[in-house]
């Protein structure tokens, strides 16, 4: 069988100089300027960005268990069609990937599905009970490969099962993603807690409640000479403790969502619970904190959340709804509104906080690498002078959850490539 | 007016003048030996209580059979959404009985709001109490209360309950209101600081700082801690109801403690002004809030809020369900008055 080749003729690599890159195979085979177009197939990318393929750290494909709103396949043509080859999935499934036999079986999804590869996240306790640790080691040596840990959708609270996952993956270089929510301090909790919920009647969510388990977790991390991821950052508090915490020289991460860039509490004012979200909407100056962090890397990556619901999980009144947003196929979009086109990031600064960093922090050797010879040939094109405005009916998801709906983002994928396979092309899935 | 009545900061003192002089109209139809206005006849009103509350519940139930209004009233206790109906289906389902007014009580804070945005309706929603978030019809009651007896003197200075009628047209500028209590898990509290600010009042809120929602300092009025330093300038001292429960999640030590603290007693009563009310939107907590002495005494206005409380929400279907006739002609008395055929 013959290697297939194409050749990418004139898009800006990582924002910078227009150059041609060749993929043969699954490699990348030359980047260079004029490169020979013999044999291959040739994609004009003229004014198009060229990035290594954006890894997410944190989704909910929700198979197994609700797949009513979305399967890893669906899920990972969604990733595809945001410009993602890579894609961390949460343990909170049904059942809870706590076990080798789960994330194995996520695992296989993702390679059957062809679109995006699919990195399981195991649980870190029996059940995302908080109680008693999860086989994290036969996680580990599963087929699955785990590296990441995480009880998101539940705060690992009892400081001494957190300090004993912390010690415990260092045995095989995995990491802790904490969902930061004290859960007592969040009980009823329906919005961020300020001047907004005051008004709307809604049980407030304080930022302490974030800040005081960050604050813990660091320190814990800091002492057993662990690392510690920290999901989703939505507090001015929380950077400046992370800040803090790099200061010391602990191996402290984190990430940004994509809705924590953009949106505020304002929005929950529509009692419209598209707006309701774990952790929930902060306020102007949260996002505006967040925005400085990610530009001078004390938030390491900007990870989605993907959180598909079904229409009817969000079709009612705020309190009986569930929390969170989807994200992938917009979230390329957003962080060029928020980051590229306010001049906080360049391009090559969004390949690194969407592509490698999060593959470093989560172990994804052949994910985030440089875009240059022999490399695997994973590769998105972003056309960045594009304008739309979100159309939830195209979504490649199996959920409409998006809190975009009519708004008019920048930017599209055009192409996306994993290991030289075309994922997406034109726009649409390939 | 507006189509709906969601919350009392969708009101501007024009409405709200509006709705306190036609509920000074509907108060003298409860004085004629027949109750009833012929206005609402054909239309149908639906009581949707979600949460148990018989005295709101009957309050609207009156306020619309004296409007001739078919009244339907549903709880949810025992109905289709104890079988998991959704809110949305239960809409779906009244809009398809012709509902032309749908009257809500709902545990979730906004439950209102999305049933009169989202289009699965297109009658008429009244808020009649959203989890923690508001209670417009309470504050119209309360506003009401107050101006019968606050707004009625001559000189434009407060004076005691001079008799029905006593304000109409006029606000509430200047008067002194306290509201005692637990602001925090209150729709009552919301509703009546949004409204009593825009008739002119100047609005004190008081309750232990940990039964004050963070972001109060936004709020169009003051807080204090101290209820004895506001009691003897207040032209109104309003209890609100505080459940004994509370005190299990620590936003107070004791009951005891809180009703010396934050209670209203004879002898605080004592050092209000000469002419000042007590109010309670009830069910009181005696003993707790509220001293059975001053809950019965002259200055109490609570059993004349119960009473008050019909005409406000004949008031409100009136001008809501009046549909395209004018605001003017619906605080007109010679078509409010009309005799029954």
């Amino acid at each position: 069988m013959s290697t297939s080749k194409i050749l990418i003729r004139g898009a800006k690599v990582l924002g910078g100089d227009v150059q041609d890159v060749l993929i043969e195979g699954e490699r990348i085979a030359e980047v260079g300027t004029g490169l020979s177009a013999d044999g291959a197939q040739v994609i004009e990318a003229d004014g198009q960005i060229l990035l290594p393929g954006l890894v997410d750290l944190h989704t909910h494909l929700r198979e197994p268990g609700r797949e009513d709103s979305e399967t890893v396949l669906t899920g990972t043509r969604a990733a595809a069609k945001g410009g993602f080859t890579a894609v961390h999935a949460m343990a909170n499934t049904f059942p809870v990937a706590d076990t080798a036999g789960v994330v194995e079986q996520v695992w296989r999804l993702g390679k059957e599905s062809g679109y995006c590869d699919v990195q399981p996240v195991g649980a870190v306790t029996v059940g995302l009970e908080g109680k008693q640790l999860a086989e994290l080691g036969a996680m580990h040596d599963s087929a699955a490969g785990v590296v990441v840990f995480s009880d998101d959708g539940k705060c690992v609270d009892d400081a001494v099962i957190m300090r004993r996952a912390l010690e415990y993956v260092k045995a095989f270089d995995g990491v802790i993603a904490q969902h930061a929510q004290e859960p007592r301090l969040t009980e009823g909790a329906q919005m961020n807690e300020g001047i907004v919920s005051a008004e709307l009647g809604l049980g407030g969510w304080p930022a302490v409640a974030e800040e005081s388990i960050i604050s813990r977790d660091v320190l814990l991390a800091a002492h057993v000479g662990s690392r510690v991821h920290i999901c989703h950052l939505s507090t001015a508090g929380s950077v400046e403790i992370v800040r803090w915490a790099k200061s010391k020289g602990w191996n402290v991460t984190a990430e940004v969502t994509p809705h924590h860039l953009l949106l505020t509490d304002e929005l929950v004012r529509s009692y419209n619970p598209v707006y309701k979200v774990n952790p929930p909407l902060r306020t102007e100056k949260d996002v505006m904190a967040l925005r400085e962090a990610l530009a001078d890397g004390t938030i390491d990556c900007v990870a989605t959340d993907h959180a598909p619901h079904p229409h009817e999980d969000k079709d009612c009144e705020w309190g009986a709804a569930a929390m969170g947003m989807v994200g992938l196929e917009t979230a390329l979009s957003v962080v060029q509104q928020t980051m590229v086109e306010t001049g906080m990031l360049d391009w090559a600064a969004v390949a690194d906080r969407m592509s490698f960093r999060p593959a470093e922090i989560g172990r994804l050797g052949g994910h985030g690498r440089p875009v240059a010879a022999g490399e695997p040939a994973n590769i998105v094109l972003v056309d960045p002078a594009y304008r739309g405005n979100v159309d939830p009916t195209g979504f490649a998801s199996r959920s409409r959850n998006t809190p975009y709906e009519g708004r008019e983002l920048p930017g599209r994928v055009t192409h996306t490539f994993l290991r030289g396979h075309a994922t997406v092309s034109g726009g649409e899935l390939a | 007016m507006k189509r709906h009545l969601i919350s009392t900061s969708d009101l501007s003192r024009d409405d709200a003048i509006l709705i306190l002089d036609t509920a000074e109209e509907m108060a003298r139809v409860a004085d004629r030996p027949i109750k009833k206005l012929p206005t609402l006849r054909g239309r149908t009103v639906v009581n949707l209580f979600f949460e148990d509350s018989t005295r709101t519940r009957i309050s609207f139930e009156a306020a619309a059979k004296r409007l001739s209004a078919d009244v339907i009233n549903f709880s949810a206790k025992g109905s289709s959404v104890s079988k998991g109906e959704s809110l949305k289906d239960t809409a779906l389902t009244l809009q398809a009985m012709g509902a032309d007014a749908v009257v809500v009580r709902h545990h979730a804070s906004g439950a209102p709001h999305r049933l009169a945005g989202s289009g699965w309706l297109d009658g008429s929603v009244i808020n009649a109490g959203d989890g923690t978030h508001e209670h417009p019809t309470q504050a119209l009651l309360d506003a009401f209360t107050m101006r019968r007896h606050l707004a009625g003197a001559a000189d434009g200075g407060p004076t005691m309950h001079q008799g029905p009628g006593d304000g109409t047209g006029r606000d509430l500028a200047g008067r002194k209101i306290t509201i005692v209590g637990d602001v925090l898990h209150s729709r009552v509290a919301r509703s009546n600081v949004h409204l009593l600010h825009t008739l002119g009042a100047e609005v004190t809120l008081v309750a232990p700082p940990t039964l004050l929602p963070i972001g109060v300092e936004s709020w169009p009025c003051e807080v204090s801690y101290d209820l004895d330093a506001v009691i003897p300038k207040s032209d109104a001292v309003m209890m609100l109801r505080v459940q004994r429960e509370r005190m299990n999640a620590a936003f107070f030590p004791t009951e005891r403690e809180y009703a010396r603290r934050y209670g209203l007693d004879g002898d605080r009563m004592a050092r209000m002004q000469e002419h000042a009310l007590v109010m309670h939107p009830g069910p009181m907590n005696r003993g707790m809030e509220i001293s059975a002495e001053v809950a019965d005494s002259h200055r109490s206005t609570i059993v004349e809020q119960v009473a008050n409380g019909v005409s406000i929400r004949m008031a409100v279907m009136y001008l809501l369900l009046g549909g395209n006739e004018p605001a003017v002609a619906a605080a007109n008395p010679t078509r409010t008055e009309e005799t029954p055929k």
